[in-house]
């Protein structure tokens, strides 16, 4: 029996294709941020909330082991879910510093949250258009990024921090 | 004089929003081509949402500072992945993306010719 050589090349094109949607129906198409563990932040200043004059960038995180960057606001509802275990992160790990971004809020409003939960951070700068929390890669709060000394993202955390985040970022930086 | 304020005036009436013009569709091009992370299906362009707005802020900022469409692209692309923009780079990870296309156009363009000659074979015998 004489099989052309175009029907041959149909029949693979077609199981080429469906190969292709089959794989393509397994791929987790939610947006995720692995691809970024390995970066490195750069060119950012920090202007600090309750005195603009005074700001950081990256060379004073470059003097801690790790920073955590944590961005929050006080209209957040996960972001005082998570401030316990901010609080926790600050008593019980010496390895690391907290530096507080606020997002697109009232500074009175911040200040009253960090005063009614307590402050673990090392710094607390402002961000009221959101403008640095993309310098950040941020997309919405809570959102926290751990970083080593040489500003390269080791883990971004999308949500709150919980007990499962907590523990990673103590195995991290252990 | 009278030429100097003669031409501002031309300017301002009409190259002016011209220029103008193509600051604004160079921005709409740009929020098109970028995703909204945060919405379904939508890009920086069409959403609302709080991200898309700070996108377009950040976007308007490197468009006044002279940046280009690509150096704004590989800007958002070093801070939020690939998936930030709907028109993906040329890597080797999309390769099959970018050729595909060219390579089914050639071989069915080749196969619709080879059942061409041969019907015409098939008549003329």
């Amino acid at each position: 029996m004489k099989i052309s050589f175009v029907k041959i090349i149909i029949f693979s094109l077609i199981i080429f294709i469906l190969i292709v949607f089959w794989r393509g129906l397994k791929i987790n198409n939610n947006y995720d941020t692995k691809s970024l563990i390995g970066n490195r932040i750069s060119n950012f200043k920090l202007f600090e909330i309750n005195n603009e004059d005074r700001y950081i960038y990256e060379e004073d995180l470059k003097k801690n082991k790790y920073t955590l960057i944590n961005f929050f606001a006080s209209w957040c509802a996960p972001c005082r879910a998570e401030h316990k275990f901010l609080l926790n992160l600050l008593n019980e790990n010496k390895e690391i510093k907290i530096i507080g971004i606020n997002f697109k809020d009232k500074k009175i409003n911040a200040n009253n949250f960090l005063k009614e939960l307590g402050n673990p951070y090392d710094f607390v700068g402002i961000d009221t258009d959101g403008k640095t929390s993309i310098l950040f890669g941020i997309y919405g709060i809570p959102e926290s990024i751990l970083i080593d000394s040489e500003l390269t993202v080791i883990k971004k955390i999308v949500g709150p921090i919980g007990q499962v985040q907590y523990d990673d970022i103590t195995k991290l930086t252990q | 004089m009278k030429l100097k304020i003669f031409f501002s005036v031309i300017y301002f009436l009409f190259l002016a929003p011209l220029y103008s013009n193509d600051e604004k569709t160079k921005l709409l091009e740009i929020y098109k081509n970028l995703r909204c992370l945060v919405c379904q299906g939508q890009s920086i362009a069409d959403s609302n949402s709080d991200f898309a707005a700070t996108i377009k802020l950040v976007v308007q900022d490197q468009v006044d500072e002279g940046k280009t469409t690509d150096e704004i692209y590989t800007f958002l692309v070093s801070k939020y992945g690939e998936w930030i923009v709907y028109q993906p780079t040329f890597s080797k990870n999309n390769l099959l993306l970018w050729v595909l296309p060219y390579f089914v156009f050639i071989v069915g363009g080749w196969i619709i010719f080879i059942i061409l000659r041969k019907s015409k074979n098939n008549k003329a015998n």
